[in-house]
C-alpha cells in the first residue's frame, strides 16, 4: 500500500514537471525528491492541490551547506495528514547567492522556518512579509550554519582536538 | 519593531495615538524568556511582535561536533519539562539510521517513561493556566505529583530534569524494583489528586467564562500554521504521531486521541486533561506487557553501537574494546539521512539527521513544535484584552528551551 501511493505522488509529480526532477530516491522508505530550484514554489503549489498527493502540511524546512559542491539545500518536508505520506523536496542554490521565492502564501508556518534558514544560512526569501534575523543577534554578520564557521575559536592552544575532532 | 520610531511615525500621521507595552523578556506571566511588544489601543491588543532568541545555544552548531551520544544532553535542554521523550526521540533516531531493533520489553519501558513524563509535561501547563487565572491551589496539589514522576526518574536514571535517560539501543541499566514501587505507588495515589484536580476548574463556571473563547484557533488556520499536538488537536483535528507513525509499540495500545472543537483554551487545557488520563491507561497496559516479557532485557547490547555497563568495561577486554571503540568514534556508522518523530509534549518533534559517515552528524535538524506554533500567537491574541494574551500563552505551552533551541 506504502509503495503503491509513494508511486502515486511520483507519478503526478513526473506528469508535469518531469524536466524539474534530478533526483528520486527513498532512504529510510522517505520518498526524498531533488529538483531544479527555478519552479520550487510552483510544484509546491501542485502537490498541495493536485487530488492525488494533497501535501498540506508543512512539516520541516531547513537549509544544509555543503562545502564541496559549494552548495546550499533547502529542505522542504512536507506531509499529507490524510493518506498519511510524507516526501521531501531539495533545491539546491549556490552558497555565493542563494535566492529563493518564498511558500509563505502557501503555508503561514512557513514565515518562522524561513527566517531561521535566512538567519542560519544567508538564503534570501523573495517575497517574504519579514525577512530577518530570528534567533541570533540582528547585528551579526556571518550565517553561523555555514560549514567554514567552526565551533571554536581555531587559534585556541589551551585545547589540542586534532585527535578526536572531526 | 521600533517602538519610538513607530510611535514618530504616527504622530506624525496625525493618526490615532497607540500606546506600547512590553510584556516580557522577563516577566512572572510569560513563564520563560520571551519578549512581545504589544501595540495597545486602551486594553485591546491591536498588534504584537514576538521577538525570541534570547537563551538560543546553537544546539544545531553543537551537534556538528558530537558523537551521537554526546547529543542526547542536548536533546534534554530544549523541552525540558519532559526531556525523557526528547531523549527516547533521539535514540530512535539514530537506532532507525543504524537499523537497530530493539526488544519488545525495552520499547514497553521507553512508553512508561514517556508516558509519566507527558503526564509530567500536561501537569505544568494545565496547573499554570489554572495559576494565571488565579487558581493557586490546583498548581500546589499536582506538583506534588509531579515531584513524584520526577523521583521514579531520579530512580531510573539518577537526574531529575535533564535526564538524559536510556542510552542508544536501550536503556542503561533495567529499571531498578524500588522505581516500580514508586510507579505502582504513583498509579494509585495520581488519580485522587488528579481528579481532585479536575474538580476544581473543569466544571468550574468561572474558570469556563474565564477560558472559553480566549485565544481560538480554527482548524484551517492551525494546520496552515503547522500546529501539532495537543494544541492542533483542541482545534479538531486528530493528528498524534503516535497513531499515524507509530514508534516504540504504539499500535499495540489501546487509547483514545481526544479533540477539541474551537481551539481556545478552555480546549486546550481539556484535551490536556484527557490526555493525562489515557496516559494513566497507556502506562497500566505497558506495565501489563513487560510482565508478560522475559525478565532482565534492557538494551539491544549491539557491541558495536551500545555501550557496555561499566562492570564489564573494567573486567572485560572485549567491552572495553568497545567502549574505547564507541568514544573516539572508530564506529562504522552508514551513509544516509533519517527523519524520526515522535510525540512530545507539544507535538510533533522531529530529528532530521544526515550522517555522512563520520563520527558526528553532518547535519541535524530539530523540528521543535514549539517554534513552529508560537508564530501563530500574534494573530491569536489580536483583539482580545492583555490578560486573555497571557492565559493564551500559557494554554499554548510555549517552553523557552524547545522555542529557542
Amino acid at each position: 500500500m506504502e509503495g503503491s501511493t509513494q508511486d502515486n505522488v511520483i507519478s503526478a509529480l513526473k506528469e508535469k514537471y518531469e524536466d524539474q526532477i534530478l533526483h528520486i530516491d527513498t532512504p529510510y522508505n522517505f520518498l526524498t525528491v531533488s529538483l531544479k530550484k527555478e519552479k520550487i514554489v510552483e510544484i509546491i503549489q501542485y502537490l498541495y492541490n493536485h487530488p492525488d498527493t494533497k501535501f498540506q502540511y508543512l512539516t520541516t524546512l531547513c537549509g544544509i551547506h555543503y562545502p564541496e559542491l559549494n552548495q546550499i539545500a533547502v529542505m522542504y518536508q512536507l506531509h499529507n495528514l490524510v493518506a498519511n505520506l510524507r516526501i521531501r523536496l531539495k533545491i539546491f542554490l549556490p552558497a555565493e547567492n542563494p535566492v529563493t521565492p518564498t511558500i509563505t502564501p502557501i503555508f503561514s508556518g512557513a514565515n518562522w522556518l524561513e527566517r531561521e534558514t535566512y538567519d542560519f544560512f544567508g538564503v534570501h526569501f523573495e517575497g517574504h512579509p519579514n525577512l530577518k534575523r530570528i534567533l541570533n543577534v540582528e547585528d551579526m554578520i556571518i550565517f553561523p550554519l555555514r560549514k567554514e564557521y567552526p565551533l571554536e575559536d581555531q587559534r585556541r592552544e589551551d585545547k589540542n582536538d586534532t585527535m578526536f575532532g572531526r | 519593531m521600533n517602538v519610538n520610531q513607530s510611535v514618530i511615525e504616527q504622530e506624525k500621521a496625525g493618526e490615532k495615538q497607540y500606546s506600547y507595552l512590553n510584556l516580557g523578556p522577563t516577566h512572572p506571566a510569560t513563564h520563560g524568556i520571551f519578549q512581545n511588544v504589544l501595540k495597545m489601543d486602551g486594553e485591546i491588543i491591536v498588534e504584537a511582535e514576538p521577538t525570541i532568541g534570547y537563551i538560543h545555544r546553537a544546539f544545531e552548531k553543537l551537534a556538528e561536533r558530537r558523537p551521537f551520544y554526546q547529543i542526547t544532553p542536548l536533546t534534554d535542554r530544549m523541552n525540558y519539562c519532559s526531556s525523557p521523550i526528547n531523549n527516547m526521540g533521539w535514540h530512535m533516531t539514530v537506532e532507525k539510521l543504524l537499523n537497530i531493533e530493539i526488544p519488545k520489553r525495552v520499547q514497553y519501558l521507553r512508553v512508561i517513561i514517556m508516558e509519566l513524563s507527558r503526564i509530567s509535561d500536561h501537569i505544568i501547563c494545565n496547573t499554570i493556566i489554572g495559576q494565571d487565572t488565579g487558581a493557586t491551589t490546583g498548581f500546589l496539589y499536582l506538583f506534588q505529583m509531579r515531584e513524584r514522576i520526577y523521583e521514579i526518574f531520579e530512580e531510573i536514571c539518577g537526574a531529575r530534569l535533564t535526564t538524559n535517560i536510556g542510552r542508544i539501543g536501550g536503556l542503561e541499566r533495567d529499571i531498578p524494583q524500588k522505581a516500580w514501587e514508586k510507579i505502582d505507588k504513583f498509579l494509585i495515589d495520581f488519580p485522587i489528586a488528579f481528579q481532585e484536580f479536575s474538580n476544581l476548574l473543569e466544571r468550574n463556571r468561572i474558570f469556563m467564562d474565564r477560558t472559553i473563547n480566549c485565544g481560538p484557533i480554527s482548524a484551517e488556520r492551525a494546520l496552515s500554521y503547522s500546529f501539532s499536538g495537543p494544541n492542533l488537536r483542541a482545534a479538531g483535528v486528530d493528528y498524534d504521531v503516535r497513531v499515524m507513525t507509530p514508534y516504540s509499540s504504539y499500535e499495540e495500545f489501546d487509547f483514545i486521541i481526544p479533540v477539541g472543537t474551537n481551539g481556545d483554551t478552555y480546549d486546550r487545557f481539556m484535551v490536556r486533561q484527557e490526555e493525562m488520563w489515557q496516559s494513566l491507561s497507556i502506562i497500566k497496559q505497558a506495565i501489563e506487557k513487560v510482565k508478560k516479557e522475559p525478565a532482565g532485557i534492557y538494551s539491544a547490547r549491539v557491541p558495536e553501537f551500545c555501550l557496555p555497563p561499566k562492570e564489564e568495561v573494567y573486567n572485560d577486554m572485549e567491552a572495553l574494546i568497545y567502549h574505547f571503540k564507541i568514544v573516539m568514534g572508530e564506529t562504522e556508522i552508514p551513509k544516509g539521512e533519517v527523519y524520526h518523530c515522535v510525540e512530545g509534549g507539544n507535538g510533533e518533534l522531529g530529528f532530521y539527521l544526515i550522517s555522512d559517515g563520520g563520527r558526528t552528524p553532518f547535519r541535524l535538524q530539530f523540528r521543535r513544535p514549539c517554534f513552529i506554533y508560537y508564530q501563530a500567537y500574534p494573530e491569536m491574541i489580536k483583539g482580545s484584552m492583555l490578560s486573555d494574551a497571557v492565559i493564551t500563552m500559557s494554554s499554548m505551552n510555549v517552553i523557552a528551551g524547545e522555542l529557542d533551541a
